[in-house]
């Protein structure tokens, strides 16, 4: 095994380390490769153990694919994927064989978006959730069974349904099932890709409860990605922000949402609809789109559609700094921004505002 | 028929706005499977006025979106509107029509749809036909329903038509419209194809628009310009809005009017602002609680709704929120349906805590 060092048990349980994946795009007859989707494009984050850090961005910042480089669904361009071992030996996963994988594929699992596609539905919920413990070498069944029966309880279904199949259950249901599948080799890092995002209202406050059990009774170590901020804030301990393949931000929960330093992670939360009609966040509009990760714009990715950029931003790229113990910001002008509660980001930046009816910018 | 609000009302520009653009009532639909029969909208009512935004909240299997259908008549066998009117105020004539009772593939219905009553779906990928361009699908639309832009009545030719698309587009915020009018739905990204679909929705000035989950596919930065879109041109056209989503924020930054459904029933129904600072039914309150809030305790445990929606199939019995209320009564909850009473005015709910008011057995 590639192991690099033996370290002290409080060393990061995951550490990421300028993580690159580039997607080629093929072109004409002879599939020449024209270009590269830079899907994610120098990541570096570290995750404590019985941490959760948030993963957040809008669709195509990475945020997927950075999941799907930790867990070795695809292999990384570049970079290293530290992982501290159960003998706090430092291992680089990026660069492993399947072979060298196998032993730790049972130490961190994941947890899907979709939990009606990621259930096999000719499968019973013995064969669904005992699967993993199959492949991991758990041949006797009655041993599985008994697994089974306490990974059902414990996220809270009844051990009797695990002769069903997935249909009987309710969305709600079957997330429970994947997270009992997730936690069968009794992992230490789960990966969770959007684990509420398609749940009825009613039911994410039950399965993010769960979460947090789980996570406390089981020593666990979340990476949690999310585009829906309230939840991220609702779970995570640190959040990191990603925007066409490069983090933008990455801090302390409490800190990147009392104060964001990055103007696009302040865009963001702005963006989220209150439900509550007192607080109008109607005019607070960040225009233009995201751009194609294919194709990025130069200096800083934000710049097009930043209010506060200036000539350095369209020219420079900037790096991702330290403003504030452990808060990171990749903004040139991080330091003379005062983003945040009460400010007016964007205000009348919006194409589509009628004049004469500015309300008062929203409260963060 | 449950007893309903009769409210004089005039808008926030003064003008009398006492006659509903639609009313519907005690609205069934019913879709008759082989494993049994599925009541997805029992006994819906609503009004809405001219100007009005009306938002549609409910989970999934609330029969928000069957509803939506019924409306426009949309609803495929084996699903079929069983009972009810749905009454609506044609602009014309201003004859009031029973949509309800109109054939769905008459003429009738064919020319409100999509010319009086328009359309935002929520997947606007799936929408338009990727085969022909935004543009010939919007002009298209124009020449056949775009009486509303030729006070004689006469057809419009596909110039005009053309001229009409791109200023859509412009109106719309989509920048050099001239071209993205020749572009397939394929070619433009998320928030343009959106943007495009409301230009199509507005090309014959509808009276009444309905939008199901229309920022659902979409980001949430593209959904605040999306939104705010909708709005400005809410404000500009005038025009009605039947607003569907399951998005307790979306609907808060949209509507003037909420309706709350659980599987197929209005739970409680009045303007926004009660809806959220003072819920009635035990369903509206609970549903509040358990959505994280951007300012609340972090990584604590959230107030939970227990329970799982039940299937479709196994209805409970009484009101359909019984088995997960906190308040249940045991005798009265699970063995007769509250009935949609008006508390006040313009606020309705259907709960025994509030009326003791049953539907007839």
């Amino acid at each position: 095994m590639t192991s690099l060092s033996v370290a002290d048990p409080t060393a990061p349980l995951l550490e990421v380390r300028g993580l690159r994946k580039f997607f080629p795009i093929a072109k004409g007859l002879f599939r020449r490769v024209a270009g590269h989707v830079r899907a994610v494009d120098d990541v570096s984050f570290t995750v404590q153990e019985g941490e959760t850090l948030g993963l957040v961005g809008e669709s195509g910042c990475g945020k997927t694919t950075t999941a799907r480089c930790i867990l070795r669904a695809i292999d990384p361009t570049d970079g290293q994927v530290l992982y501290r071992t159960r003998s706090n030996e430092i291992v680089d996963l990026a660069p492993m064989s399947r072979a060298e994988l196998a032993p730790l594929r049972r130490d961190i699992q994941m947890i899907f978006q979709d939990p009606f596609g990621s259930l096999n539905p000719r499968m019973t919920l013995f064969d669904n959730v005992g699967e993993p413990l199959l492949v991991n070498g758990v041949r006797r069944r009655r041993e599985r069974m008994d697994r089974v029966a306490e990974l059902l309880r414990l996220v809270g279904l009844r051990p009797e349904f695990m002769h069903r199949f997935p249909h009987a259950f309710s969305g709600g249901q079957r997330q429970r099932i994947g997270i009992a599948r997730a936690l069968a080799t009794s992992p230490r890092l789960v990966v969770a890709d959007e684990p509420v995002s398609a749940l009825d209202v009613s039911v994410q406050a039950q399965v993010l409860n769960l979460l947090l059990e789980l996570q406390s009774s089981l020593r666990l170590t979340f990476v949690f990605v999310a585009h829906d901020l309230s939840v991220v804030r609702h779970i995570s301990d640190r959040v990191a922000v990603m925007y066409v393949g490069q983090l933008v931000e990455l801090a302390p929960t409490a800190s990147i949402f009392q104060r964001p330093r990055h103007p696009y992670t302040a865009a963001l939360m702005r963006a989220v609809p209150v439900p509550d009609p007192r607080v109008s966040g109607a005019d607070a509009i960040l225009k233009g789109e995201v751009p194609s990760p294919a194709s990025p714009p130069s200096g800083c990715y934000f710049h097009p559609r930043c209010q506060f950029a200036e000539e350095r931003c369209r020219r420079e790229a900037p790096s991702l700094r330290e403003l504030a113990p452990g808060h990171f910001a990749r903004c040139h002008l991080a330091e003379q921004l005062t983003l945040g509660a009460g400010d007016t980001l964007a205000v009348g930046q919006s194409g589509f505002r009628e004049t004469g009816n500015a309300s008062d910018p929203r409260e963060l | 028929m449950p007893p309903i609000h009769t409210a004089t009302r005039a808008d926030s520009r003064g003008r009398n706005t006492d006659e509903p653009l639609l009313r519907v009532r005690d609205l069934r639909v019913s879709f008759k499977l082989d494993e049994g029969t599925v009541r997805a909208v029992d006994g819906v009512s609503f009004d809405v006025f001219p100007g009005q935004v009306v938002g549609i909240v409910g989970e999934s299997g609330c029969g928000k979106s069957v509803t939506m259908k019924a409306i426009l008549q949309l609803i495929e066998p084996p699903g079929r509107i069983t009972s009810g009117e749905i009454l609506y105020r044609q602009g014309a004539a201003q004859e009031t029509i029973d949509l309800a009772r109109l054939p769905p593939r008459g003429r009738m219905m064919r020319e409100l749809r999509g010319a009086e009553i328009a359309l935002i779906p929520q997947e606007p990928m799936a929408a338009f036909s990727p085969v022909h361009t935004v543009g010939e699908q919007i002009i298209e639309a124009i020449r056949l329903h775009g009486r509303q832009w030729r006070p004689d009545g006469r057809s419009i030719s596909r110039r005009d038509a053309r001229a009409i698309t791109v200023d859509l587009f412009r109106d719309v915020g989509i920048s050099m419209p001239e071209q993205r009018i020749d572009a397939y739905s394929w070619q433009l990204s998320g928030g343009l194809r959106q943007r495009a679909m409301i230009a199509m929705a507005l090309s014959c000035k509808p009276r009444l628009l309905i939008a199901d989950e229309p920022t659902t596919a979409i980001d949430v930065t593209t959904q605040a310009q999306i939104l705010a879109l909708l709005r400005e041109l809410q404000r500009k056209y005038d025009t009605a809005i039947i607003f569907i989503t399951h998005d307790l924020g979306v609907i808060a930054q949209m509507a003037n009017y909420v309706v709350v459904m659980y599987l197929g029933r209005v739970m409680e129904e009045g303007p926004v602002d009660d809806i959220f600072h003072a819920p009635r039914h035990p369903y509206t309150k609970a549903l509040l609680r358990s959505i994280p809030s951007m300012h609340g305790e972090t990584r604590t445990t959230l107030p939970i709704i227990k329970g799982t929606l039940p299937h479709p199939f196994n209805r409970p019995s009484g009101c359909p929120f019984h088995p997960r209320c906190d308040d249940v009564m045991p005798d009265r909850c699970t063995k007769a349906v509250p009935i949609l009473h008006s508390v006040a005015q313009q606020r309705a709910v259907s709960c025994f805590l509030h009326s003791d008011l049953a539907e007839p057995a």
